[in-house]
Parts: structure tokens; C-alpha cells; sequence
């Protein structure tokens, strides 16, 4: 979705968790590493299937999520696009390895099919519970870049993307999508490999003794060799100097996660991904993500025919949150609806963007069932 | 390879760009592995290239960042899923992973025992203090009965684990126990570790005065090198002793050895025979 190509080609009936399967493979994936849960199940077992027959491909099925992330971690050090899958209760499981992932700037790309919480919770019924865990579970400060996915295409598209930007930010990657588009099955189309992008790492080209493996570039991001490949550094989830070692010096301490955020936030435009259906003229506009934003569409369309000018402002990416797009569908409508399969986890980014501006109206279910277009159509009717 | 001895190899595999001094106490047995390590590698004729350390967090976990080879500092108790992951993706690696006895007993113990299981071809050495170390003196899992730390003040009630029982039984390919004052045959014991397909273990009982000693009658460092000095002995001589007098002793030496080939060996010929489209 959020990237155009051009041409398209093989056509298969996919569950949305095969797709991702599908884009993590068509990414370069080469490594998988979990533990199963409903109702993300299916990625694991559809890698343990298929990694074996492709070149370098390993799976590992560990004993649990922070064994999971910990050994994805470990293949993406040593040169793989490494991957784990969850729900969740391992999500809340792999924080601490997340948070490593982060500041040793190792990309990896996490899928969580939110399933309804908290604790065990509704194991096979949809959520969008884990949209501020996503962005603020692990401690301390950090950027971090979480996707969504609304229908079954998108989970192959945006699984590629997961792995994209994690690549060329060297940073985890969350895809959160809901339970019913990971089961959902539906027609999707497979890319040609020359199709569509794949960025892998940048590793570095100057000799070994010059390489510092945390120095400053014009991106923000360092070069990244793999384990074995002659470049031997120190990584550590502690705070560490531009030589990768431990330091507690405030200027050091400052300028590393400084960094941290900058190389993320400098790039907003390649990061933050949307999509808009009828905004240009919009006066209510449904800011809306995940399998709710299919309820949105037909709702907008549905408004329209009612003669309401409705128009839907999706995100693919949720965090850093698209503020730019917010405050350009903004710059028009009176209202915004935000509704969500939680208690207002994304109305809370969206009211801190508006800042009173318009009128802010949310629509919280968190009953295990979807919101229907009737329940969004009911109220931009009456906005 | 060039001959060295002494601190002149050591030096060798150090990092020049590192800061020093180290954080360890004079003292600490911690440096005594570290020097049995880069003797182990350098005496398997081992390029730095080839090998990986994995450290996890404690005193020991600091290991790591003083040796000239590639070096990943992990989580608390976490190191062997970060070995795991990273010998799955490079089998030709030796990956060698350092932990403490709270590190890889108590909040690593689920890892310890399914990379034993899964005979994970990584090299595990435990440094057994019998304490936490880095956080100041708290009991961890092989505290033994009766003695004192800062969370057990009147005497540890619970029992601890034997690393070797423990490995032993998960199936772990090589399992043996040393300690820093029998150097010769711990430099040993790695070097059989490191060469060993699948899973193994090294138990190396390393003392800490400073949190284990001064609460348990061994104030010096000297105390507790002459108690391993009396109390650890060979398991053969271990083996002839009564009941009673094998209560006060600590046997140590090779207590498996299986030639299992290793998780990473079995993977890759499996996905070879998927592939050949057999
Ligand atoms: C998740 C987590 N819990 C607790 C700690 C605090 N902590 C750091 S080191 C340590 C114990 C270290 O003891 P040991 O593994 O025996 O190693 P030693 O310091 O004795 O070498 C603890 C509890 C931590 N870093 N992470
Ligand atoms: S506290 Fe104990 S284990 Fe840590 S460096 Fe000092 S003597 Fe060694």
C-alpha cells in the first residue's frame, strides 16, 4: 500500500499471518526465533515450513518470548533479517529485550497480533490493546517505529516495509495488526521481487581499525558489520561511547540518545505512512488504523452517499505519530472520529496533535468484537 | 602462530582502545578466567575472528568488553538466547558465553537448561562466586545452606543447585567443573569445552571475598583460594571417599562427554536434504 509499484503479479488466498510470513521472506528474512501464541501462531509455524528450504535460512523455536527476541537479536548481530511473532502476553515478555534492540541499534522486526488484554485476557478475539505498549513498554527513552496493517495485502506489504525500515534505521520494527485480519483470508498479490525495494544494512568499507561502530554519520546511522566479518566490536545494552564501551559521561550519555531519536525523526517523511480516502474536501475526517479502518471505509463511503463529507486519514505507521497529515486533514474538517478497539490509545496522540483545535470524537470498544461501519456511520451522521 | 607466554599473550587479545583499569576487586577470580579463556583460544590455534563472547550482567557480564574479539554484552540472565540466535546464523563461530551463578541459575535458569536440551553448539562458562556479586552480596542459587548474604542474614535456608547435577541431567553435551586455583586444568577444561560439538558447560568455582568472603569467615582473597585448595578435589579421588568425608569436598574434573552433534550441525543438514528436493 504505502509504497506505489508498478506492475503486479502472482495471485494467492492468504490468512493474513501467512502474508506476513510472505513479506518477511520477500524482505530477505532469513531467521525466525519465538515462541507460539494465539493468535500469531500461524507465523511461526508457516517459517518453520519454509525457512529450512531456502539458502541460510534458520528457525529456532525457543522456550519464550524474551528467549524468542533475545535469539533474534542474536541472528541479526551476525549479519541475518531476523524476525519473532507474538501476541500479547509475550510482547509485554520480549520489553526489556526491545529496549535492547534500541540502543544497540539492531534491526529486527517484532509482529504482535493484538488479541484482547489485559494479562491472558481473550485469546482468540481482536484488540488494539497493545498500541502504547508498543510505543512506551520497554524503560527509558527511546524512538521506535510501530506499523499496523488493515487487511491481508497490507500484511505482506508492510511486513516488507517492517523490514525496510529497520534495515536503513537500524532499529527494532513493531507491525501490530488485530486478530481478525491476521485470520482473515482474502486474494492477495505476491510482487515480483524487482518489484519492490529491499534496503539492507549498510555495512562499513573502511578497515577494521578505523571503524568506530557507534560514530556520528549525516543519517544518524552508523554502518553496521556483522559478527565474524573482521570487525570486532563490543555491543552492550549499557550506555556506551562512539567506541561501543560503557560510559556514564553526561556529554557522551547525551549525545548517544540524542542520536537515538534524531536518526529517526529526521526522516518523518520516509517513516510516517498513510494513506487518505476522500479527505481533500472533508469536514469530518475518521482517523482510524489496524481492521477498524476497513469499518471506516465503508462508513466514509456510505456518509458520502448521505451527502456528509466524510473522508478517512489511515495510518500505517503509528509511531512516530503522522502529525504532518494530521494537521493537514485538520486544516479543513471541523471533526475528527477516532475509533478503536481500546479505551482511546491512538485519541490520545491524535488529541495532542489537535490541541483543541477542532472538535475530537472518539468510539472505545473493548467488548472482543469489531467496530462495525454502521457504528462509525452513526456518528458522522450526527457530527 | 607466534609463541608467548605469560601477560605477553594476554596482552595480545586485550583491547588497546579500551578504557583501563577494569572494574573487577583485587582479588576477584573473575581476571583468572579471563586470562584462562585467552590461554584456551590461543592455545586452540583460534583466530579472533572465529570467536564470539557472549556475556550476560554481573561482575562477570563486564568480562566481555576487555578481550579483543567480537563481544556482545546482553541482558540479565539472557546471554545463551543471544548465543543461540547468533551460532544458529553463523555455525562456523565458536561462541563462547560467560555468566554468573545468579546470571545463569536463577533468572537464566529456563536458558541454561533448554540450551543443554536443545545441545546448542556454544560453549557455556559459569563463574560460580556462590553470590551476587555486581548488586552486593544477595544469595543466588548455589548459596550454599547455612551461609550468610545480605538477603539471607541469619543463614540461607533454602538448598542450591549443583551446576553440574543440573547441566548433567539437561543433556548437555560436555559438562565439567574447575576452579581459578587449578589454572592448568581449567585452561584445559575450555579448550576440551570450546573443541566439544553441542552444548557445554564449564562450572569454574571463582571466589568473591568482597561480598561472599567477608560475610562467610574467608575475609581475604588468600582465604578463599587456600579453601579451594582444600576443599576441591579430583573426582577420582572424590570418588574413594566415604560419605561423610565427601559431605566437606567438592569434586571437579570432566563429568560428560558426548560427541552429539549440535543443534546448528542437525539444522543445516536437514535444510540441505529439504533442499537437494530429496
Ligand atoms: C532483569 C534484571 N534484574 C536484576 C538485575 C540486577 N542485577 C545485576 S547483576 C545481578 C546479579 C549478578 O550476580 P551473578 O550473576 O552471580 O554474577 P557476579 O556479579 O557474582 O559475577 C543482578 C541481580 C538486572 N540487571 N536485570
Ligand atoms: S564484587 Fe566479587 S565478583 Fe564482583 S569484582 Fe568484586 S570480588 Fe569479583
Amino acid at each position: 500500500m504505502a509504497r506505489p509499484r508498478k506492475k503486479r503479479n502472482k495471485e494467492i488466498f492468504a490468512l493474513g499471518n501467512e502474508a506476513v510470513v510472505e513479506g518477511a521472506l520477500l524482505a530477505g528474512c532469513t531467521f525466525y526465533g519465538g515462541y507460539p501464541i494465539t493468535p500469531s501462531s500461524e507465523i511461526m509455524e508457516i517459517m518453520a515450513q519454509r525457512l529450512p528450504l531456502i539458502p541460510n535460512g534458520s528457525f529456532v523455536q525457543m522456550e519464550d518470548e524474551i528467549a524468542g527476541l533475545g535469539s533474534v537479536i542474536g541472528a541479526s548481530l551476525a549479519g541475518r533479517k531476523a524476525m519473532t511473532a507474538t501476541s500479547g502476553p509475550g510482547f509485554s515478555l520480549m520489553q526489556e529485550h526491545l529496549g535492547y534492540g534500541c540502543i544497540t541499534e539492531t534491526p529486527l522486526v517484532i509482529v504482535n497480533v493484538m488479541r484482547g488484554g489485559p494479562s491472558t485476557g481473550l485469546p482468540t478475539s481482536p484488540a488494539q490493546g497493545d498500541v502504547q505498549q508498543a510505543r512506551w513498554g520497554t524503560h527509558g527513552d527511546h524512538s521506535i517505529i510501530v506499523l499496523s496493517a488493515s487487511n491481508v495485502q497490507e500484511c505482506l506489504d508492510n511486513t516488507i516495509e517492517a523490514f525496510n525500515l529497520a534495515e536503513k534505521y537500524r532499529t527494532p520494527v513493531i507491525l501490530l495488526i488485530d486478530e481478525i485480519t491476521a485470520h482473515t483470508r482474502e486474494k492477495i498479490i505476491i510482487p515480483n521481487p524487482d518489484e519492490f525495494e529491499v534496503f539492507n544494512r549498510i555495512v562499513p568499507t573502511m578497515p577494521p581499525e578505523w571503524y568506530k561502530p557507534y560514530e556520528e554519520t549525516v543519517r544518524g546511522v552508523p554502518p553496521m558489520p556483522s559478527i565474524g566479518s573482521g570487525y570486532r566490536f563490543h555491543v552492550t545494552g549499557l550506555t556506551h561511547d562512539t567506541n561501543g564501551f560503557p560510559t556514564s559521561r553526561p556529554d557522551e550519555v547525551r549525545e548517544l540518545n540524542e542520536r537515538l531519536f534524531r536518526k529517526i525523526d529526521q526522516f518523518l517523511h520516509d517513516v510516517q505512512l498513510v494513506d487518505e480516502v476522500d479527505t481533500e474536501d472533508a469536514d469530518v475526517v475518521v482517523i482510524a488504523y489496524g481492521t477498524v479502518a476497513r469499518s471506516a471505509e465503508l462508513a466514509v463511503k456510505q456518509a458520502r452517499d448521505l451527502g456528509v463529507k466524510a473522508g478517512l486519514l489511515k495510518l500505517s505507521t503509528l509511531f512516530p505519530y503522522p502529525r504532518k497529515a494530521t494537521e493537514r486533514v485538520m486544516a479543513k474538517a471541523h471533526t475528527l472520529v477516532v475509533p478503536e478497539m481500546n479505551m482511546g490509545q491512538m485519541s490520545r496522540e491524535v488529541k495532542r496533535v489537535n490541541n483543541g483545535q477542532v472538535s475530537v470524537r472518539t468510539i472505545n470498544k473493548v467488548d472482543g468484537q469489531i467496530i462495525t461501519p454502521a457504528e462509525i456511520l452513526k456518528v458522522l451522521t450526527r457530527v | 602462530m607466534v609463541d608467548m607466554k605469560g601477560t605477553q599473550l594476554i596482552h595480545e587479545y586485550l583491547r588497546h582502545n579500551k578504557k583501563f583499569p577494569h572494574v573487577f576487586c583485587a582479588g576477584c577470580g573473575h581476571g583468572i578466567v579471563l586470562g584462562s579463556l585467552i590461554r584456551a583460544i590461543h592455545g586452540l590455534g583460534l583466530s579472533k575472528d572465529e570467536v564470539c563472547v557472549v556475556a550476560g550482567i554481573g561482575c562477570s557480564g563486564r568480562l566481555a568488553a576487555y578481550v579483543d574479539f567480537n563481544t556482545v554484552h546482553t541482558t540479565h540472565g539472557r546471554a545463551l538466547t543471544f548465543a543461540t540466535g547468533i551460532k544458529m546464523a553463523k555455525p562456523g563461530m565458536h561462541v563462547i558465553v560467560v555468566m554468573g551463578d545468579g546470571d545463569s541459575m536463577a533468572i537464566g535458569g529456563n536458558h541454561l537448561i533448554h540450551a543443554a536440551r536443545r545441545n546448542i553448539g556454544v560453549t557455556a562458562l559459569i563463574l560460580n562466586n556462590n553470590i551476587y556479586g555486581m548488586t552486593g552480596g544477595q544469595c543466588s542459587p548455589t548459596t550454599p545452606s547455612g551461609s550468610f548474604s545480605m538477603t539471607t542474614p541469619m543463614g540461607q535456608m533454602e538448598q542450591s543447585f549443583d551446576c553440574v547435577e543440573l547441566c548433567s541431567a539437561a543433556k548437555a553435551n560436555y559438562v565439567a567443573r574447575g576452579t581459578v586455583f587449578h589454572v592448568k586444568k581449567l585452561d584445559q577444561m575450555i579448550m576440551d569445552g570450546i573443541s566439544n560439538p553441542g552444548f557445554g558447560v564449564v562450572e569454574i568455582l571463582t571466589p568473591c571475598h568482597t561480598q561472599y568472603g567477608r560475610k562467610n569467615k574467608y575475609r581475604t582473597p588468600v582465604d578463599m583460594y587456600k579453601m579451594l585448595k582444600k576443599d576441591v578435589i579430583d573426582i577420582e579421588r572424590y570418588n574413594k571417599l566415604s560419605e561423610a568425608e565427601k559431605a566437606k569436598k567438592t569434586p571437579s574434573g570432566v563429568f560428560v562427554q558426548k560427541d552429539e552433534p549440535g543443534l546448528e550441525e542437525k539444522f543445516y543438514e536437514m535444510a540441505a536434504n529439504c533442499q537437494g528436493g530429496a
